[in-house]
């Protein structure tokens, strides 16, 4: 690998200033991909259009003109973002073979600012799931160790990043989906602020949790592209008009001033110890850097994984009925219109979908919408309230990602229950909309990646990026694989 | 039992299109017509990932039309997602406002045969319509041109008690959203839906009966024809011990009957709740206090105006301020003539009555206001009499011309000159011989017959009073 | 949750279900429910559900057209349609 080891920062910069040429980087990432992912599958369909794309960014440098951020980097993009003339799937079958005419907000700044999106990467279907085995395309593989899942949703995501197949990778996380895949996958992945990124164009699971965001192979990197594609969005009721640090520039690692709370409910008797001891070790490298940490409580978060399930379900419930084989996706033919949607819809939709879909129009409907819906928004509200008190005396929270490292394929598709409660550490950012990041703390004694999670209040995520490129700097995790799917790591 | 022994309780959703540029969630445009799928985008069909935005106009409408309809404007709202599939609701969901609308507990007053009645608005929410589909048998086509048009439900209380009172309220509700020009009211059209809640119980009763919801009916007519058809079938049932159906029925004005639209197992479990993709509506109070100011002047207002100003008649200024395109005629009419009672008498009488003839709304009357002012003015003037006048009135309303191009051209000016009126009498006195004699002789009643020679001889164009003075000196001889 | 109320949300939800999938989901969203009912145990009484988790200041837009694509490009991934309509089968009986 001549490109794809270094950060997105450097070769970026190279780019930029004529050194490295656009083409050679995306011509290296796609043969990457070329040769790894038969084995991986992280993507769905890759972007035909890339080299000339990456062609056209050379050209512009040549001439002098300004190119952005990511100027001429190869990215993945999540098959959950809409991509103009591009196929988006969302990992299902019910849009095998939809082509969106325009283009999600978020992809549009990434091309803005110079980005050579390679192609889309597998999740689980419409994110549904936590190890990217609900997906119409295939389990990813997680590049540190075949057999083991990736994580989820965004498993093709983190395991293109994980891979090195390009310098920054876009996912979606409404219930932990960026940082959970993250964690297993050895990268930094953040969720912002909940409105901190535009979510026009993504396709939807659950709206009032859904976050974009990116996976990267450092703090900066994340950062960078944070920048690049937050902001305000007219087209998105629910974006912020915060204004937008220059995340990765601003960067400040002094932590004496830096108040980190430890939520108890968090360390309880059953976490995996090797987990445990990972994040107790971030502590004390983080004291060692002079950061104050005091225990917290977030009192009701043993709550937040029915009201996550609750409140998703029942918003994806109706999200996902518009996909009724009328104006774009699968339509199974039949006389009847009633039966036409309901033959499309169980042809198209898998298991994982359609549980969940029946999950959330139940706690909708008459007679249980008080006990189930509402009663989730109100614990939702409760949840939210612990977050705020907590933050009154912290700048930030530490505690895990995970309840495990990735986990074998098969080893718990059956079991819903326990795949749900894999989410404990990571749905009540998401309920309260507040930002997380998992950043890679240490390993597993099988060498598999722990990632360790840092929360702060809304619109803080620069802290968050502070604290993490701290970590980054005095952890020297060692992240290269022993025993991996792909070489130059 | 006789019909006489029931009571109807009848409320109405009145469905209320503003007249907006751009939809009520995407700025794809909202007006009529257009190519089959022209106006739409990702938005309003319902493609993965799109988003609301909502219309700013839209809002300002709904608290201007809440205000004008007494409503409390709530200073929180929420919008909600109804759900269910169809295929001209591209979403699966309609995005409404559920139990935080943005207008509630209202009330309008309606004049009904010289009697007021005060009916209450429950309350009145915004929300998208759907697209259009049309039926080919074999199949259906779906048109999404109308998807997320903006919509105001104003929902009464189930306060009015015969066919005529709800079709005046509904006039009324009309005539409110279009003094304050959100909406232009045509139901032939659809930018305005009544929707009619009808039931019927014992005199007495204090427990409603069950009801049914009449759907389909495009003009005021048909609102109370469907109605009194739909009175008439449930008495008939009831009469019958047949048990009504809550249902949804559908007007046919061709056969005069209502149709029930069978209604589907479980298709009432809409499942509201709120929509996240859009952030509750909050006002302040100097946002509301800023549009209340700026309420046009309404129907009601405008009336008692009328009867001041103009010293009309209740019923008289009622009539002519229903429209405010007649209410406006009206006034530039006394603007120009300066005779309010006479403007008033015109419009009331001829206009109304050719209006009605020719099927024609004020808003496309052959007669400028300017006009028929400078008409009446003649009246006053005495440059024509009141009988040319009407003659130069159906001139004006067939040709358009002026009074003026029309009473040069015909020669219809009044004849007041005295010297010209005697010539005249002295022709008719000489052309009848023997009543000239009888009418001496004391047949005072022939009086009556020498103004109709002369004023025939005159071609009407005669002075009455000048006529009547000259021809009492000269008979007497 | 039993078969009863399985059946009925498919309907509601446009899922056909074989017999064998009512038992799955059956089963499966009964054992979910149990699990979720440690909801009930909290008072929540007077507690204004939390929809959006952050309040940005309400975006609304102003009253302009703004034309983004073309009607081509809308019905382009349409199954079925006839000129620029999408094109369905009829309802044929009731549900």
């Amino acid at each position: 690998m001549k490109f794809l080891n270094q950060t997105l920062l450097d070769v970026r910069d190279q780019i930029q200033s004529g050194k490295a040429k656009s083409v050679d980087v995306v011509s290296e990432s796609l043969e990457r991909i070329k040769k790894y992912d038969k084995d991986i599958n992280a993507f769905i369909s890759m972007n035909d259009a890339a080299i000339k794309r990456a062609e056209e960014i050379d050209a512009r440098i040549k001439k002098g003109e300004k190119v952005g951020r990511l100027a001429g980097v190869p990215i993945a993009v999540k098959d959950m973002y809409c991509t103009k003339g591009l196929k988006t799937t969302a990992a299902s079958k019910i849009l095998n073979n939809f082509i969106p005419q325009y283009s999600a907000t978020v992809v549009e700044k990434l091309e803005k600012e110079g980005a050579v999106i390679v192609g889309k990467t597998n999740c689980d279907e419409f994110a549904m799931g936590s190890s990217n085995e609900n997906s119409a395309y295939g389990v990813v593989q997680n590049p540190w160790r075949k057999g083991h899942v990736a994580g989820g949703s965004s498993g093709g995501a983190a395991a293109a990043q994980a891979a090195r197949y390009v310098f920054g990778s876009m996912g979606t996380d409404t219930g932990g989906s960026i940082r959970q895949p993250a964690s297993l996958c050895g990268l930094y992945g953040i969720k912002p602020t909940y409105g901190r990124v535009s979510r026009y164009g993504i396709i939807a699971y659950a709206s009032s949790l859904d976050q974009a965001g990116p996976l990267a192979s450092s703090t900066k990197d994340a950062a960078e592209i944070l920048t690049s594609i937050a902001g305000f969005d007219e087209m998105d009721s629910t974006s912020s008009s915060e204004a937008v640090p220059d995340f990765a520039k601003e960067i400040n690692t002094d932590m004496t001033n830096v108040t980190i709370g430890i939520p108890k409910e968090y360390f309880g008797d059953d976490l995996n110890p090797e987990i445990k001891s990972v994040v107790l070790n971030a502590i004390e490298v983080l004291k060692s850097q002079g950061a104050k940490f005091k225990e917290i409580s977030l009192p009701h978060t043993k709550f937040a994984v029915p009201v996550y399930y609750l409140v998703a379900t029942s918003e994806a419930s109706s999200n996902l009925s518009r996909y009724d084989g009328i104006r774009y996706g699968l339509r199974v033919p039949s006389q009847d219109l009633n039966e036409l949607y309901s033959q499309t819809r169980s042809d198209g939709f898998g298991t994982e979908v359609k549980k969940r879909i029946m999950l959330g129009t139940f706690a909708l409907s008459s007679g249980y919408y008080d006990a189930y819906y509402k009663k989730a928004s109100q614990v939702r509200r409760i949840i939210l309230n612990d977050f705020l008190k907590a933050f009154t005396g912290c700048d930030a929270i530490i505690c895990p990602v995970t309840t495990s490292t990735a986990f074998k394929v098969g080893e718990r598709i059956k079991d819903t229950i326990s795949m749900y409660y894999n989410d404990i550490f990571t749905t009540s950012t998401n309920l309260a909309g507040l930002p997380g990041m998992s950043i890679p703390g240490g390993l597993s004694k099988e060498g598999l990646p722990i990632g360790v999670q840092i929360m702060a209040p809304h619109f803080k995520e620069q802290t968050i990026f502070n604290i993490s490129q701290a970590l980054e700097n005095n952890l020297k995790v060692d992240l290269k694989m022993k025993g991996g799917m792909v070489d130059g790591i | 039992m006789a019909y006489s022994d029931y009571e109807t309780v009848i409320g109405l959703e009145i469905h209320a299109q503003f007249s907006v540029n751009s939809k009520l969630f995407c700025r794809c445009s909202a007006s009529y017509g257009g190519g089959d799928n022209e106006n739409t985008c990702p938005v309003c069909t319902g493609m993965p990932g799109a988003l609301p935005v909502l219309n700013e106009k839209v809002v300002e409408f709904a608290v201007k039309t809440g205000l004008a309809l007494n409503c409390k404007v709530n200073q929180k709202s929420v919008f909600s997602r109804k759900n269910y599939f169809y295929p001209d609701l591209p979403k699966g969901y309609q995005i409404s406002q559920f139990d935080e609308p943005v207008c509630g507990n209202g009330h309008i007053e309606i004049l009904l045969d010289g009697e007021k009645k005060k009916i209450g608005i429950t309350r009145a929410h915004i929300e998208e319509d759907a697209g259009k589909s049309t039926h080919h048998g074999e199949f259906t086509l779906v048109n999404l041109n109308r998807s997320s048009v903006p919509l105001l439900e104003i929902v009464s209380e189930p306060d009015m008690r015969s066919p005529q009172e709800a079709a005046e309220y509904a006039r009324t509700v009309r005539s409110v959203l279009r003094y304050l020009g959100v909406c232009d009211g045509n139901l032939e059209e659809g930018s305005m839906r009544c929707d009619c809640n009808v039931s019927v119980r014992k005199k007495g009763e204090t427990k409603l009966g069950t009801r049914t919801e009449l759907k389909n009916i495009n003009s005021f007519r048909f609102i109370e024809k469907a109605i009194q058809y739909e009175i008439e079938r449930q008495i008939d049932s009831i009469e019958a011990g047949q048990a009504i159906v809550q249902e949804t029925r559908l007007y046919d004005s061709t056969k005069n009957k209502t149709f029930s639209m069978r209604s589907k197992e479980e298709a009432h479990d809409y499942r509201y709740f709120p929509e996240p993709d859009l952030i509750p509506l909050k006002f302040d109070e100097a946002y509301i206090a800023k549009i209340k100011t700026s309420l046009p002047e309404l129907p009601n207002q405008r009336s008692a105006r009328f009867q001041k100003d103009y010293s009309l008649p209740e019923y008289d200024a009622l009539i002519l301020t229903i429209e405010k395109e007649m209410a406006d005629y009206y006034e530039t009419v006394v603007k120009t003539c300066g005779n309010a009672k006479l403007a008033s008498n015109w419009i009331m009488s001829e206009l109304l009555r050719e209006l009605n003839n020719s099927k024609k709304e004020i808003s496309d009357c052959p007669i400028k206001p300017e006009a028929l002012g400078e008409m009446i003015m003649m009246i006053d003037k005495g440059t024509i009499s009141g009988k040319i006048a009407k003659t130069v009135f159906a001139e004006m309303f067939t040709s358009g011309k002026s009074p003026k191009d029309i009473v040069a051209s015909q020669g219809l000016t009044q004849i007041t000159d005295t010297s010209a009126i005697e010539k005249i009498i002295d022709e008719v006195m000489t052309a009848n011989p023997n009543q000239l004699n009888d009418y001496r002789s004391g047949k005072d009643k022939l009086f009556g017959f020498f103004v109709g020679q002369a004023m025939k001889a005159s071609k009407g164009q005669a002075s009455p009073e000048v006529l009547n003075d000259l021809l009492k000196k000269k008979l007497k001889g | 949750m039993d078969k009863k109320e399985v059946e009925k949300i498919g309907r509601l939800s446009r899922l056909k279900l074989t017999s064998d999938e009512v038992d799955f989901y059956t089963n499966h969203l009964s054992m979910i429910l149990g699990h979720f009912e440690e909801l009930s145990s909290l008072k929540t009484d007077g507690i204004e559900p939390l929809i959006t988790p952050t309040a940005p200041t309400a975006h609304i837009a102003k009253d302009e057209v703004k034309r983004t694509i073309t009607t081509e490009e809308i019905i382009k991934n349409a199954p079925e349609k006839s000129g620029n309509l999408f094109r369905v089968p009829p309802v044929v009986g009731g549900d």
